[in-house]
């Protein structure tokens, strides 16, 4: 990666440079996510204001967050994986054809889901790191071989009537405080799905890896620059591998949450997943030329993105090709910001 | 990179194996020898794949048909596609993703300006001619916008093109609000099927004359000359006078033009277009074209002949699948795992190893480290 940042002397200034990077694009993505929720409090009101809308935005996206906190990691190496949205999809497939057809029970589920994004991790894994083949083509192969075994496992979507499931699925965890009477003037308590403190539970986890592990700081050394990190006698194949290990598994992890949350197989599931995923880490401040990047900041893009798809569809535009069109604008929006961002700094510096 | 400069060495030490060798370091043996084994394959399990009849088409007229007009015919689109995304390739090395998602729109605009306003229509509302040219100004349109980001904006193509690959399709639909045209104008479809009195399908000679055109236009301007430059080291030919942004931008305005022809005659084989649908995955197959060809995916020098190859041969591999059974839905899966094939086997690395087994333990201990 031609960055240009730093030579060699100047190791050190480059990395208190890449922290404030860090810093700064959190900012922005906090700020801009902030400034778009509280507008459209103001502006749409009505059911923008209400706790438990925004709950449901986290409710609708806990699989997101996991998997775009798993492209972070890989983007942070200085890689990407586009293959998270169909390994999601195949996860559920899988997961549903078991629970129906084959008598499994949330156990097999949960190793069905980390086992399929093991599986994918390695390998894909093990060919960009060791092998050196471009993450993307490789995880355009991966996409394409997942989506295909999807339609193999089985190709009419499946709805899951296992009790054991349903009663993971349908357990609601109250948010005391933020409830608000209905119509009726009953209370109805705020509530999220498992699958969101799950997410979150993943997002505080994988924040203090990547802040204070050695793993972590490797992840930041790598993408930052892949000479210097081996230099600092950094194992630069084995941190990539993790890496790529660790986005696939997630993947899995997310597909489980996904499952919990529809409670069917079908070949849909997760379709677009991973643009949705590179646009939240992008928004989320992550570079994609490696280095830089957090998962604190990736959760805030999730819900930028989603703040503004639901903005964009109480506007008014409610077909469904608007919010394709929105998510690709967001992108390429702080793509271009980044690049600017990017170039900016590189003449600065000569 | 090193392995050229190392046969020499290899081909004298093994003087019996030399002709294998240099058979299999020819860029083009990986699709001629996909290509002959797909052939034997057929020939062995069902010699009759190779049949060409003639038939009557729904007009009257007789036309060939048969499992290698197919091939020809259906692999077109692909063939066309290939051309430009070795170009993209060689001066980028990055790939468009987008292709698909752009057939769509250019098909989608084509569409619209020869249906009007109207869902079914059964004359043209607008010369067949100028319909296309819009839809080949609207793909260059936003093939530019994709090679601004890349050349200017110094953002990696396959992460640029994915802003086209999430939007386009709903552009597409949006293009013309969501509805599904349909166009019954008989020679609306000559493009895409046959035209009266000739036995071959239109898109081969389509397909012919884009090729013989990149052929002219490679002969004879420096285009071939500079993207592979600009692919093989931006910074020296900037030093030697060429613009390298323009030309990377340049070279995706092309890819434009060839998405636009690619999606016409994908409209008019049918006269109508399903957005989520048309084209589907063909990216996946225009990149494993300009693999299977021989090009080095990571750009510089590349021979267009190659990814033409690859692109038939992959047509070959689909009809072949198709011919057993095997459902559309299922062929990603099947042809990822030759994309992954050809990429172990063209990485860098393993042909090291490959190279370096064949040696001296003590030599290759040396190239290693």
């Amino acid at each position: 990666m031609p960055k240009g940042i730093a030579l060699d002397k100047q190791g050190r200034l480059k990395d208190r440079v890449a922290m404030t990077d860090t810093n700064l694009l959190l900012t922005i993505t906090v700020v801009v996510f902030f400034i778009l929720y509280l507008s459209a409090v103001f502006f749409l009101g009505g059911s923008f204001a209400k706790p438990q809308n925004f709950l449901n935005i986290l409710n609708n996206n806990a699989s997101l967050i996991v998997l775009s906190c798993g492209m972070s990691i890989v983007m942070i190496t200085g890689g990407i994986d586009i293959s998270v949205g169909a390994v999601t999809s195949l996860v559920c497939m899988v997961c549903a054809v078991n629970l129906e057809q084959q008598g499994g029970n949330m156990l097999t589920v949960i190793l069905i889901g980390l086992g399929i994004g093991l599986a994918f991790g390695v390998v894909q894994g093990f060919l960009v790191a060791h092998l050196g083949i471009q993450p993307f083509i490789i995880s355009l192969a991966g996409m394409f071989f997942a989506k295909g075994m999807t339609t193999i496992v089985s190709k009419e979507p499946i709805r899951v009537t296992n009790e054991g499931f349903l009663a993971v699925k349908d357990t609601r965890v109250i948010v005391p405080g933020l409830g608000s009477p209905n119509k009726l003037g009953v209370y109805i308590p705020a509530y999220v799905e498992v699958g969101v403190v799950i997410a979150l539970l993943v997002v505080v986890l994988l924040f203090c890896m990547l802040r204070w592990t050695k793993l972590g700081r490797a992840f930041y050394a790598v993408g930052g620059n892949n000479q210097s990190a081996n230099m600092l006698g950094i194992n630069v194949r084995r941190t990539k591998f993790l890496a790529h290990v660790l986005c696939s598994l997630l993947a899995g992890l997310g597909g489980i949450l996904y499952f919990l949350h529809v409670g069917s197989g079908d070949v849909a599931n997760g379709a677009g997943d991973e643009m949705n995923a590179i646009a939240s880490s992008i928004i989320g401040g992550t570079l994609l030329t490696g280095g830089v990047g957090n998962v604190v900041g990736t959760f805030f893009g999730v819900l930028s993105l989603n703040t503004i798809k639901r903005i964009v569809s109480s506007l008014g535009f409610d077909e469904a090709w608007w919010s394709n069109i929105t998510v690709a604008g967001m992108l390429c929006l702080f793509l271009v910001i980044q690049s600017i961002v990017l170039l900016r700094k590189n003449t600065s510096k000569q | 990179m090193t392995t050229p400069v190392k046969n020499p060495e290899t081909q004298v030490k093994r003087p019996d194996e030399s002709l294998f060798k240099r058979l299999t370091r020819q860029q083009l043996f990986i699709p001629v020898a996909a290509l002959i084994l797909l052939v034997l394959f057929n020939l062995i399990a069902d010699p009759s794949f190779f049949a060409i009849s003639v038939k009557e088409n729904s007009l009257g007229n007789p036309v060939l048909s048969g499992n290698i007009i197919s091939v020809l015919d259906n692999a077109s689109e692909l063939v066309i596609l290939a051309i430009g995304m070795t170009l993209v390739t060689a001066s980028s090395g990055g790939q468009d993703i987008s292709v698909g998602a752009t057939m769509a729109i250019a098909g989608s605009v084509i569409l619209r300006m020869v249906c009007g306003n109207e869902v079914s229509a059964n004359t043209m509302h607008m010369p067949l001619i100028l319909a296309v040219l819009i839809g080949i100004l609207v793909s260059m349109v936003f093939g530019a916008f994709n090679g601004t980001l890349v050349a200017y904006f110094k953002i990696q193509p396959m992460v640029a093109t994915l802003i086209m690959f999430t939007a386009g399709r709903s552009i597409a639909a949006w293009i013309n609000n969501n509805q599904l045209p349909i166009m019954n104008d008989i020679t609306f479809k000559y493009a895409g099927t046959f035209l009266p009195g000739i036995p071959i399908p239109t898109p081969v000679f389509i397909t012919a004359l884009v090729i013989l055109i990149f052929w002219l236009v490679l002969k004879f301007t420096t285009l071939g000359l500079y993207t592979q430059s600009v692919g093989i080291n931006a910074n020296s030919s900037r030093l030697n006078g060429l613009d390298p942004k323009l030309i990377k931008l340049l070279t995706y305005v092309i890819l434009g033009v060839c998405v636009a022809i690619a999606g016409f005659i994908r409209v008019s084989r049918s006269g109508s277009i399903n957005y989520s649908r048309i084209a589907e995955n063909i990216e996946m197959d225009a990149i494993l074209a300009v693999a299977l060809g021989g090009n080095a995916l990571s750009g510089g020098k590349f021979n267009i002949y190659g990814s033409i190859l690859g692109a038939y041969v992959i047509q070959f591999l689909t009809t072949t699948l198709y011919k057993y059974d095997v459902p559309s839905t299922a062929l990603p899966a099947y042809k990822a795992v030759v994309v992954i094939l050809l990429v172990v086997l063209s990485a860098p690395v393993v042909r090291e190893k490959l190279a370096s087994m064949k040696k001296a333990p003590a030599k290759a201990a040396k190239e290693v480290s």
